[in-house]
């Protein structure tokens, strides 16, 4: 098993998260972060979901999500070319000497922080998955109160946006369908 | 001009050419019971919301066009689960309307209020709560284009109360707007032409027809496919009748209960050519020793089943029939000059094991009445014309075994799903479809007790058919298992051969009721039941309760293990184990 990013976007109707996450569930695939969002297209929303899965089931995680009659496409990340990101907010307790010590990890980090009390501090922080887990490891010794993280986002880096790409080619469809695309059955 | 968001309702089902819906009102669907008065629409008044539901189901087999099944909120949509679930299984396009409760109230736990779209997301193509009376039509055009295009399935439609009464201006949508629905319908040439190459290098090619082929009413594109290429045919459980059984390169169903020769011919071939089907665990048996020396064509409509269960060496993403009909166009050109590839030793391996290994049973003079005895006598006192539907079990493998198809729709059963009861209401809706055919269900005791309540509505309506109950007192298909894998252990299977009296039972209900308890009545029996035109008639075949249904492949087991007969009979000097020259 492994992570594998996709992206899809799906007209704005009620129910279609549900669509969604319930194709998941019925055929035994595990999501690890789902995150939705408006686009810049009035009626569409696009989803960015980390899914675990083999190569193999992903190709079938795909053409069933293909066959939701409200998704438009999706695009499986190729994590050599995609720009990966995340927003995570955490509230690390800070006993003592511990806030100037949080403060210089934020800061080596870059991360800002957002609210102070007497006892915690909460840090704002954007990046690959990576970073955060290797902020959260560091935070941890201090204790870590809560945190909230949005999923990954996701785009494809270059100049085309996901509607000009191809999705998955199958190797069916050819000349008259460049790069079977989806759009139901 | 204004019209309530029921009267938009019938207009639309009007538009797409509906004739006949199956149905039953209740409080939150009452206002578009209204105007059904003054449609052109009939409507069958069903006695369960799951009869309505397979009989839109039957309807759709045995015509090729949409069935339409309507209920109210809550229970009455609760009660169409089953059947659409069967037909999202078994691809079969059919389009239900559910009342919901009032707008305002969605959500407030009110009376038979049940999230309906909620509860079938799972189990249909897709569904649509209606917001507005506006959207009425334009939603039912969507439905039933989402239903009958691309890969054919369930869409249940949603209306709360006050959408159906509130008022719009009527307008018939001129298309639908799916920009997420785009099936692929054409076959790809150069996967064509890849597909032709690997057909006419074959030894032993087979073709492995499914369902698809008759959704795509592709059966005489298929006979010329075979014809072209002298191609061997299975058949399988969904497929029956896309080719005809009497042809001489008919090989008969594969499968867990397939014939020899179609279950043999898929493990030694060395190209299979699926069309329309998809390697189902019931033809493959244990998937990883399947056909295990064949490549694979695989032309399907829908790209998930391509790759699914088995790699495909040339995947075709499209409509069957096109694809079939491009299939024989490339094959007559690449065979131009150079004639059909010489196989005439893998159709002489096939013909022998056909003649060695024929579907059998044995029915003594003097002995317990066999179902399989019934079913011939049916076919052949019915000279095979009819439409034959089936319930789940031993029965459903026997009728689907010993009828002979010549053509497409006229076998209709629950394949995917494999839902008992099933055969009397897809009976119903055949008929109503086909009011110009002979219909014969073909059913077990224990399914024909999960929806008899059918056969009054086929008295009320006029929607006459004769149910052949294979009545050997048990679950027998359960039975059988219980016999052969928990060392005879039975265990809730014993129904009893009379109770109910189905003779009484079925003059209860209108019908006539008939019964044959030895071999020597039942051409009488089958000959009065088919002098009866004007009523449905059950017949009571009280059958042998030991029998099994063979061919088997157990459970899992590899297709090379089929068993034969009783007692775990294995073919003498299995020409399988041999390998092919």
């Amino acid at each position: 098993m492994s992570l594998h990013t996709i992206s899809v976007l799906v007209e704005d109707k009620p129910g279609v998260l549900t669509r969604v996450a319930g194709l998941f569930s019925a055929r035994g695939f595990n999501i690890d972060s789902l995150a939705v969002g408006p686009t810049g297209e009035t009626g569409l929303s696009r989803m960015t979901i980390v899914v675990d899965v083999e190569s193999k089931s992903l190709e079938q995680v795909t053409k069933q999500l293909n066959k939701l009659i409200n998704v438009i496409k999706i695009l499986e990340h190729d994590p050599g070319t995609t720009v990966e990101r995340e927003l995570m907010l955490v509230k690390v307790r800070t006993k003592g000497d511990d806030r100037q010590r949080v403060m210089e990890v934020a800061s080596v980090f870059r991360v800002n922080v957002v609210d102070v009390t007497h006892a915690t501090l909460t840090l704002e922080a954007t990046g690959k998955p990576e970073k955060l887990e290797a902020l959260l490891e560091l935070l941890r010794d201090f204790g870590i109160v809560e945190v909230s993280r949005t999923g990954r986002i996701a785009l494809a880096r270059g100049d085309r946006g996901i509607r000009e790409r191809v999705g998955r080619r199958l190797a069916a469809v050819g000349d008259e369908h460049p790069g079977w695309t989806g759009g139901g059955v | 001009m204004k019209v309530s968001g029921a009267q938009a309702l019938f207009k639309a089902l009007e538009g797409e050419g509906v004739d006949v819906v199956f149905g039953i009102p209740g409080g939150a669907i009452l206002p578009a019971y209204d105007p059904l008065i003054d449609s052109s629409v009939r409507h069958v008044l069903t006695r369960h919301e799951q009869g309505a539901g397979h009989a839109a189901e039957g309807y759709a087999w045995a015509t090729g066009k949409v069935g339409v099944c309507i209920a109210t909120s809550g229970p009455g949509g609760c009660n169409l689960v089953t059947p659409l679930a069967d037909a999202k299984m078994d691809s079969v396009p059919i389009v239900a309307i559910t009342g919901q409760v009032p707008s305002p109230v969605v959500g407030n736990d009110a009376f038979q209020e049940a999230d309906i779209t909620g509860i079938t997301m799972p189990v249909t193509k897709h569904n649509f709560l209606v917001k507005s009376p506006g959207e009425v039509a334009q939603t039912i055009r969507e439905a039933f284009h989402i239903a009958r295009t691309g890969r054919p399935g369930p869409v249940l439609v949603d209306i709360p109360k006050d959408v159906l009464i509130n008022e719009t201006d009527w307008s018939w949508p001129e298309s639908v707007d799916l920009p997420g629905y785009r099936p692929t319908t054409k076959g790809n040439r150069k996967q064509v032409r890849e597909a032709v190459k690997l057909i006419l290098r074959a030894e032993r090619p087979v073709l492995y027809v499914g369902g698809g082929v008759i959704k795509a009413d592709a059966a005489a594109e298929l006979r010329e496919l075979v014809e072209a290429g002298r191609l061997p045919v299975v058949t399988t459980l969904m497929a029956r009748g896309a080719f005809p059984d009497s042809h001489e390169l008919a090989l008969g169903m594969p499968g867990m209960h397939g014939c020899y020769t179609a279950v043999t011919a898929l493990q030694k071939a060395d190209l299979l050519v699926a069309l329309g089907s998809r390697f189902d665990d019931r033809v493959t048996g244990q998937l990883s020793t399947f056909a295990p020396t064949a490549k694979i064509i695989h032309a399907d409509i829908d790209p998930a089943e391509i790759g699914k269960n088995r790699v495909a060496d040339v995947p075709i993403v499209g409509d069957v029939r096109d694809i079939i009909a491009k299939l024989v166009a490339e094959l007559r050109h690449q065979q131009e000059g150079r004639g059909v590839p010489d196989r005439e030793a893998w159709l002489r391996t096939l013909a022998s094991w056909k003649e060695r290994y024929p579907l059998r049973y044995e029915q003594p003079d003097d002995g317990l009445l066999k179902p399989q005895f019934a079913i011939d006598r049916l076919r052949e006192l019915t000279d095979g014309d009819a439409i034959v539907v089936a319930g789940v079990g031993q029965h459903q493998m026997w009728a689907s075994q010993f009828w002979r198809f010549e053509e497409p729709r006229t076998w209709i059963n629950s394949g995917g799903l494999g839902t008992m009861g099933f055969a009397v209401p897809a009976a119903l809706g055949a008929k109503a479809g086909r009011p110009d055919r002979r219909v014969v269900a073909i059913d077990g005791d224990g399914c024909f007790q999960m929806t008899a309540q059918e056969l009054a509505t086929s008295t009320t309506e006029n929607i006459p058919f004769i149910t052949a109950i294979m009545n050997n007192a048990y679950l027998g298909m359960v039975r059988q298992w219980q016999e052969l894998f928990y060392k005879e252990r039975y265990s809730q299977v014993y129904l009893t051969h009379d109770t109910p009296d189905y003779v009484k039972l079925a003059e209860a209900y209108g019908a006539v009721g008939l019964r044959a308890e030895h071999a020597d009545e039942v051409d009488a029996v089958i000959e009065k039941a088919l002098s009866v035109e004007d009523r449905s008639v059950v017949i009571d075949f009280r059958c042998d309760p030991g029998e099994m249904v063979f061919p088997m492949v157990p459970a899992g087991a590899s297709n090379d293990d089929i068993i034969i007969g009783p007692g775990g009979l294995r073919p003498v000097d299995d020409p399988a184990e041999a390998p092919i020259a």
